[in-house]
């Protein structure tokens, strides 16, 4: 590390007077009175929401409106803040989709334990659980805090779901190949 | 109805002069503390107070939503919120002198305005009468004298308040006046030199400032900024420090001394100090024009009396050279200046930091005091030799 000295040049007349500074400051100033205002009138005016936001994590169906949800608890298990409580259940063996075999009973999410960190999305092996755009949750009560199973898939709704997993499961099975 | 208003007894008419200028002045100090909000929310590309609104002024078509845009019904929630709020009086603090302070602060702040002319009509023989409550020939003088007693509510105020940080605010506040008043009533001096000029009666009348600024030819219809640049300099930077305004809001200091003289007063009581705050800049803005500004002249060589027989021979509408409309479009005129001197306190609040303690004092004491009696030296022999010619 080279020293390099600096050469300090003493300041000038007007320099130390201010006023040049303070006039150039004035017209940044007025420059900036001119412009348009940034800010952002948040209720009525709301921000774009950039893709991978995470926002509050949803449940949601796939396109034949099938939970994906099997309840394996992963999310549960792996929720920093344990915020996510699920009740397995049963999938009654006269349903249409009664080969996925398991859906939650039922599924809370505490909103006021979530920390919105994705881990419930990233582990969960069915893509059930999504962290989608809705940013801001509201109450008055801590029971009106805690997301029951019908509002997870009310606020998630439904995504495209590319591999339909079950569906050719099912169809293997039918024709004899169960793996 | 004029007739009716000259033979009433002169104290009602003074009374009724009184009631209508703090009635001018009152909501105007309010207005103010709105416009400062408003620029530096512009300043700093914030839309700024823009919500409040009575609820049947929504259904005004175009002009309720443009008054709610522009906040001034924040202004009224604001004025009724200090006004119904709780009156908070610490228990440690010296009752009597703590509510006697905001009440002091308001004194100078009004007093002073009485002897400041916003205004002049023309007489019959077409003589300038200064528009202005007590027309005193002491003038500027009383309006330097009354409104440095407005330190001492400062004062007051950080004593009676018995505790650490009021009490250095106004420590600070009193070192600071002093220090600025000198080199602020240095800098006029000039000025009154140029107008009594030898032979004539002595005056200290700002109308008679203005008289001057209104003379015919290019060394009479100069405005005194442009003749005597310098005192207009000094006069105004020490204006800001007169004021409390930043950069020089010293007794305020809300960084290092919380609140400065009013970190225990709430509600009411310091609304009463932010108007007087506020009434004080109004009126040093005005002596301002008054001195350096022109007054009521619309342009620099361009006087009062001949901007209205311009409008006259424009249109040659009788009630134009009527003295009321005269007066009211001097006074307009006198407004609009000073509302553009406070527009520019509010750029530079917004602009300049703060000083530290000490550099305020290097500022007042060792740059504006020499430099003021430089000024003052410089002009008194450029007079003497101009006006001994």
């Amino acid at each position: 590390m080279a020293i390099i000295p600096l050469e300090r040049k003493p300041l000038s007349l007007a320099e130390r007077t201010y006023l040049p500074a303070i006039l150039s400051g004035l017209k940044t100033t007025f420059a900036r009175l001119l412009r348009p205002i940034e800010t952002m009138e948040y209720p009525e005016q709301r921000p774009a929401i950039p893709p991978g936001y995470r926002g509050v994590p949803t449940l949601v169906k796939d396109p034949n409106g099938r939970e994906k949800c099997v309840s394996c608890q992963l999310c549960e298990f792996v929720c920093p803040p344990k915020a996510i409580r699920i009740t397995p259940g049963e999938i009654p063996a006269d349903a249409p989709t009664a080969q996925v075999e398991k859906a939650p009973q039922a599924f809370e999410i505490d909103m006021l334990r979530c920390i919105y960190c994705g881990l419930c999305q990233e582990v969960c092996p069915e893509e059930a659980i999504f962290l989608q755009n809705q940013y801001s949750m509201s109450g008055y009560t801590r029971a009106e805090m805690v997301n029951h199973k019908d509002r997870l898939y009310e606020l998630g709704g439904t995504l495209p779901d590319p591999h339909l997993k079950w569906d050719k499961k099912k169809a293997a099975a039918e024709h004899g190949n169960t793996h | 109805m004029f007739d009716f208003f000259f033979n009433l007894n002169p104290v009602i008419q003074g009374l009724i002069k009184g009631l209508a200028v703090i009635l001018v002045i009152f909501p105007l100090a309010g207005a103010c503390s709105l416009a400062e909000r408003k620029v530096s929310a512009w300043m700093q590309g914030r839309p700024g107070p823009n919500r409040a609104i009575v609820p049947w002024f929504a259904y005004v078509p175009f002009l309720g939503r443009f008054l709610q845009r522009l906040g001034v019904f924040h202004l009224m929630a604001d004025g009724a919120k200090f006004l119904f709020k709780e009156e908070p009086v610490p228990g440690h603090v010296n009752k009597l002198y703590f509510v006697l302070a905001p009440a002091l602060a308001m004194m100078p702040a009004f007093t002073t305005v009485t002897v400041v002319p916003f205004g002049a009509y023309f007489d019959g023989a077409g003589h300038a009468i200064p528009l202005v409550l007590a027309n005193v020939d002491v003038g500027l003088l009383a309006v330097f004298a009354v409104s440095s007693l407005g330190v001492y509510s400062l004062i007051l105020a950080g004593w009676a308040s018995n505790s650490k940080y009021p009490f250095l605010g106004s420590v600070r506040a009193s070192a600071q006046l002093i220090s600025y008043e000198l080199s602020m009533t240095l800098s006029v001096v000039p000025v009154f030199l140029w107008i009594n000029a030898p032979g004539t009666p002595g005056t200290m009348s700002l109308a008679k400032v203005v008289e001057f600024q209104s003379l015919p030819g290019f060394w009479g219809g100069t405005w005194f900024i442009f003749l005597m640049p310098l005192s207009a300099a000094i006069f105004l930077i020490s204006l800001f420090a007169e004021t409390n305004r930043q950069p020089f809001d010293m007794p305020e200091s809300e960084s290092d001394l919380v609140g400065g003289f009013h970190t225990e007063y709430g509600a009411f009581k310091w609304s009463l100090f932010f108007v007087a705050e506020y009434s004080h800049m109004l009126v040093g803005s005005g002596v301002f024009t008054l001195l350096f500004l022109g007054g009521w002249n619309p342009l620099p060589w361009l006087p009062l009396a001949d901007f209205v027989a311009w409008l006259h021979s424009l249109g040659g509408a009788a009630f134009v050279v009527h003295p009321l409309f005269v007066g009211v479009l001097s006074i307009a005129l006198f407004l609009g200046k000073v509302l553009v001197v406070i527009f520019f306190f509010m750029w530079v609040r917004w602009t300049v930091p703060r000083f530290r303690y000490d550099q305020v004092m290097k500022l007042g004491w060792q740059k504006l005091l020499p430099l003021a009696i430089a000024n003052l030296i410089f002009y008194a022999l450029a007079i003497a030799w101009v006006q001994t010619r």
